[in-house]
């Protein structure tokens, strides 16, 4: 395990894991939307409008499961300061943003036809915005500081602070009333959601998940690589070649 | 101990001071945080007649009575203990319906009557297919659900 810890001992591990996320994810997310679409049965109070969960309810599950990633990542390399965990967790972020993006998208045009509006602010929904602006506001700052120890300390100290957002995020349907209905999934109870639905979200879940792995490698990969650039030019200008 | 244990240490200290912090300021904040209003809660706040605010719980069954001027419409809110009697004159969201959830925004009337502003529907966390929710109706395991607990712990205030 120690060896892969070695960046360039990682780049070529995630290059050859790369394909089987790839497909792991296409073929479950492929498998999970047909399941969804056309085998699973409309809901008896929402109708076909619910489907849209199949999409909604995973892109809102990994847009904080990124964010705990990138939060682990930065403690880890903050504690171990190690650059790879690092390269984790500047990676995860823009990943992060679109399934935060998603997850808002897709919760807008939920809420028109079963909640009579797009938007309104109660707290499951502006947490998830906090959130969203959390990814922003971590990638700003990379791009601020221009050298990379530097930026990504306090970037990782970024990331540590909004990580208390989370079990905000979580927790918000049950501690307050919200317009948002609590969880049918993980919660202490039995889930409120017929197993013929279920399926197919737990399938997407996992694709989902998988995506994320895929892109992180990806992402990962070309951060070792451009670091690698840098440190080349570097070298280059401290020797006076052109 | 090490550095590594020392800010480990460091970051564990911050993180649960942090997170004590943002927890006072929640709590502090829970009257502001909260979207709506159960009818139980109306009741024992005595909130002033000329402010805004929602109230939520469920459409009590029965009680929809649309005016033949085709415009006001008049529901009961209720939590299962307390209702309290809604006035609104627009448009209805497609989902609202007698024994489902419910938010009103507007303001008590004098007589202890709401007027709502606007209305939107909420739909709980149970999702299930047609047939399975007809053969709980019919075996009478049905429960409503939806409807706000009233007054978590009894005594918000």
């Amino acid at each position: 395990m120690r060896r892969f810890a070695n960046p360039t001992n990682f780049y070529t591990l995630a290059e050859r894991l790369s394909p089987w996320a790839a497909a792991a994810s296409l073929s479950l997310i492929g498998a999970g939307a047909w399941l969804g679409l056309f085998v699973a049965p409309p809901d008896y109070y929402q109708g076909e409008i619910m489907r849209i969960m199949y999409v909604h309810v995973p892109a809102a599950w990994m847009a904080m499961f990124c964010y705990a990633a990138m939060a682990a990542s930065s403690a880890g390399g903050l504690v171990w300061n190690h650059p790879l965990a690092f390269v984790a967790a500047k990676a995860s972020a823009p990943i992060g943003m679109v399934f935060t993006a998603i997850a808002l998208i897709t919760g807008s045009i939920w809420g028109k036809p079963t909640w009579g509006t797009w938007w309104s602010w109660d707290a499951r929904m502006t947490s998830v915005v906090i959130l969203l602006f959390l990814y922003l506001g971590y990638m700003a700052l990379w791009n601020a500081i221009e050298e990379p120890v530097r930026a990504a300390r306090t970037t990782a100290i970024l990331a540590l602070v909004g990580a208390v957002n989370l079990p905000i995020i979580k927790f918000s349907v049950e501690w307050w009333n919200t317009l948002h209905q609590p969880a049918s999934l993980m919660r202490l109870d039995a889930p409120a959601i017929h197993s013929s639905m279920l399926t197919p979200l737990l399938l997407m879940g996992l694709g989902f998940t998988m995506f994320y792995v895929w892109m992180l490698l990806l992402r990962m990969r070309a951060e070792i690589l451009a670091r690698r650039i840098r440190s080349l030019r570097l070298a280059r200008v401290q020797t006076g070649q052109h | 101990m090490t550095r590594r244990q020392r800010r480990l240490y460091t970051i564990i200290g911050a993180m649960t001071l942090l997170s004590a912090a943002v927890g006072l300021v929640l709590f502090a904040a829970r009257d502001t945080l909260v979207y709506f209003y159960s009818p139980s809660e109306v009741a024992q706040k005595h909130l002033p007649p000329d402010r805004n605010f929602r109230i939520g719980g469920l459409v009590e069954e029965g009680s929809v009575v649309r005016h033949p001027d085709g415009t006001n419409i008049d529901f009961a809110v209720t939590d299962l203990k307390t209702r309290i009697m809604v006035r609104y004159t627009s448009l209805l969201p497609d989902m609202f319906r007698e024994g489902k959830g419910v938010i009103a925004e507007g303001k008590m009337n004098a007589d202890g009557t709401f007027t709502a502003s606007s209305v939107l529907a909420k739909h709980d966390e149970n999702y299930m297919p047609p047939e399975v929710a007809d053969a709980l109706k019919k075996s009478g395991r049905w429960k409503e659900t939806g409807a706000p607990s009233p007054a978590p712990g009894g005594t918000t205030q």
